[in-house]
């Protein structure tokens, strides 16, 4: 079994109505649903706050966000388990952003050993 | 744990009215604010955490705790409710005061103040509506819009001013002063009568959208006949127009075609029986006091059409006699239409094309594409396959909407039909009221 690391891009911040942000809730609420019914979340993460900081190089610079357009911006992840990279994938295209042209990032994690 | 369908839509009413309450009615865009941020956080929290046993307290304390740390910040920079005095300054009272407002308990009453807020005289009713369709009941401009067949600007624009008319107006309506409540109460019994005719003659071509219409202006009844002051028997008879007319809503629309159906072709054996007894019990209650409301006897009416197993059974006379209590305290040319198309339904073509000749006023009803329609309806009916088809096609040049001119063509159609198809006196869904939601902006 590998790890992979589901990044979620794209603007879930967008003016929606209330009827819209409930069906695309319920839309995650299902998909984690299947997620931990397979068994593979090793880490269900958070979502992450559109604003923070960037700290640049060696000076340290200090940048506020936001350091991306709103279509590029990391704002969730989740750690799963899955045999293949071919597989991981096939999890990732029930993600709810995908409908929403928001992206998924599927990254194997390094294993030492 | 699954949601109720359309909760987020119905909490944003709830949630935008007990905030409103904390923050001040000049402050409304900083509750539904509030509450969307609330929904973002259970967007966010929901799917990872698992849906809460109840969601919608879930939101209320979201909501409850993000107000506490708003007034804390700003309260120095900001003036919030005055009707809360000095009670948001200190930290003695604050929390209690909040806690109190948001207590599921005092959430009806909120909601009857916005509500009340809402058909402010210095809107139109159009407005009004718009405006109680957006804040109580969580749709957006777009959704309205959607539901109303109109455009996004015109509807923006009714909503965005407004949202500017409350904010001037200070104080939320206050809705212990008997009074004023009194004052206010025949403007938003209109209110949400015009949302429940929206829903049932609208113009919106998607069945659910309509159902949808009638069903959030009935919760808003159902709360303000909770209020002491709200139960008066006029509620009582909007009410039971509404569960009355709701009831036919599951016969309302041709399942396969998507066109409208009119009451006398309904399949009555759809017709809702619950909703049926529940209109009827309402109506008995609406009997207690003197007043006789266009509400009362439309309830009535509701209330033939609703005892009548088959549409031949109807009880014409009982239905005339209706109308002409409707004329007296509220004459309308087209109330007169509609008893035109009655009398014709009892005596034939030749006594309702008297009757509709015999209206007074006539001319107004030059724009509205129903009254050719029912013309048209009565020479077919009268065998005169020419005149009926001129009549359907000037029906058909003034329809506002697409559905109307679905309806109409549909008409024109019939009347080229050779078959002798019973007439179908299809304008008898079409309301009392042209719907104001086509009207232009008539504030001042």
């Amino acid at each position: 079994m590998s790890e992979f690391l589901f990044l979620f891009r794209g603007s879930e911040r967008l003016m929606r109505s209330p009827e819209e942000m409930q069906i695309s809730m319920q839309k995650w609420v299902a998909w984690f649903k299947e997620l931990n019914e397979k068994g593979i979340v090793k880490d269900p993460g958070n979502p992450l706050d559109a604003s923070g900081r960037v700290v640049r190089g060696r000076v340290k610079d200090i940048h506020d966000g936001p350091y991306a357009e709103a279509k590029d911006l990391v704002n969730g992840y989740v750690l799963i388990e899955a045999p293949t990279i071919d597989q991981a994938i096939e999890l990732s295209k029930g993600c709810p952003i995908l409908e929403d042209d928001g992206s998924v990032e599927v990254r194997p994690i390094k294993k030492f050993g | 744990m699954i949601l109720d369908e359309h909760l987020f839509r119905r909490e944003a009413g709830r949630l935008t009215s007990a905030l409103t309450r904390v923050f001040g009615v000049h402050n409304l865009a900083l509750a539904e604010d509030v509450v969307q941020d609330a929904f973002c956080r259970a967007l966010e929290t929901w799917p990872i955490r698992g849906v809460p046993d109840n969601p919608s307290a879930w939101l209320m304390t979201t909501a409850r705790n993000r107000a506490l740390d708003i007034v804390r910040r700003q309260h120095t920079a900001n003036t919030f409710a005055p009707e809360l005095g000095r009670m948001l300054d200190s930290e003695w009272t604050l929390a209690s005061v909040v806690d109190e407002i948001l207590a599921a308990d005092a959430v009806p009453d909120s909601m009857l103040r916005l509500m009340f807020s809402c058909c402010h005289p210095r809107l139109s009713e159009a407005a009004q509506v718009a405006l109680i369709l957006n804040i109580l009941c969580g749709f957006s401009v777009q959704e309205i819009a959607g539901a109303f067949a109109s455009s996004h600007a015109a509807i923006e624009k009714r909503i965005v001013r407004g949202k500017k008319v409350l904010a001037e107006s200070k104080r939320l309506f206050d809705t212990v002063a008997p009074a004023d409540f009194s004052d206010r109460l025949p403007a938003v019994q209109r209110a949400l009568y015009l949302l429940f005719n929206e829903g049932y003659h609208g113009a919106s071509p998607i069945a659910s959208v309509r159902a949808e219409l009638c069903n959030e202006a009935m919760r808003l009844t159902a709360v303000l006949l909770q209020h002491p002051l709200g139960g008066t028997p006029a509620t009582y008879a909007l009410a039971a127009l509404m569960a009355l007319t709701a009831a036919r809503l599951p016969a309302r629309t041709d399942a396969a075609s998507g066109n409208l159906v009119a009451l006398l072709d309904q399949d009555r054996t759809k017709w809702d029986r619950t909703r049926l007894s529940e209109g009827l019990r309402l109506l008995e209650l609406s009997a207690s006091g003197v007043e006789l409301t266009e509400y009362h006897i439309e309830a009535a009416m509701a209330s033939v059409h609703a005892l009548a197993p088959r549409a031949e059974d109807t009880d014409w006379d009982a239905i005339i006699s209706l109308y002409d209590s409707l004329i007296a305290i509220k004459p309308s040319p087209i109330v007169a239409l509609n008893r035109a198309i009655a009398i014709a339904q009892r005596d034939g073509p030749d006594r309702g094309l008297a009757a509709i000749a015999a209206i007074s006023n006539r001319e107004r009803l030059a724009s509205y594409p129903f009254y050719f329609a029912a013309l048209g309806e009565l020479e077919l009916r009268h065998g005169n396959r020419e005149r009926a088809r001129g009549h359907f096609q000037t029906s058909l040049e003034r329809a506002r909407n697409a559905t109307e001119r679905r309806f109409f063509k549909q008409r024109l159609a019939a009347s080229d039909r050779s078959s002798t198809h019973p007439p179908d006196a299809a304008f008898w869904d079409a309301g009392f009221e042209s719907s104001p939601m086509s009207e232009g902006d008539e504030d001042q």
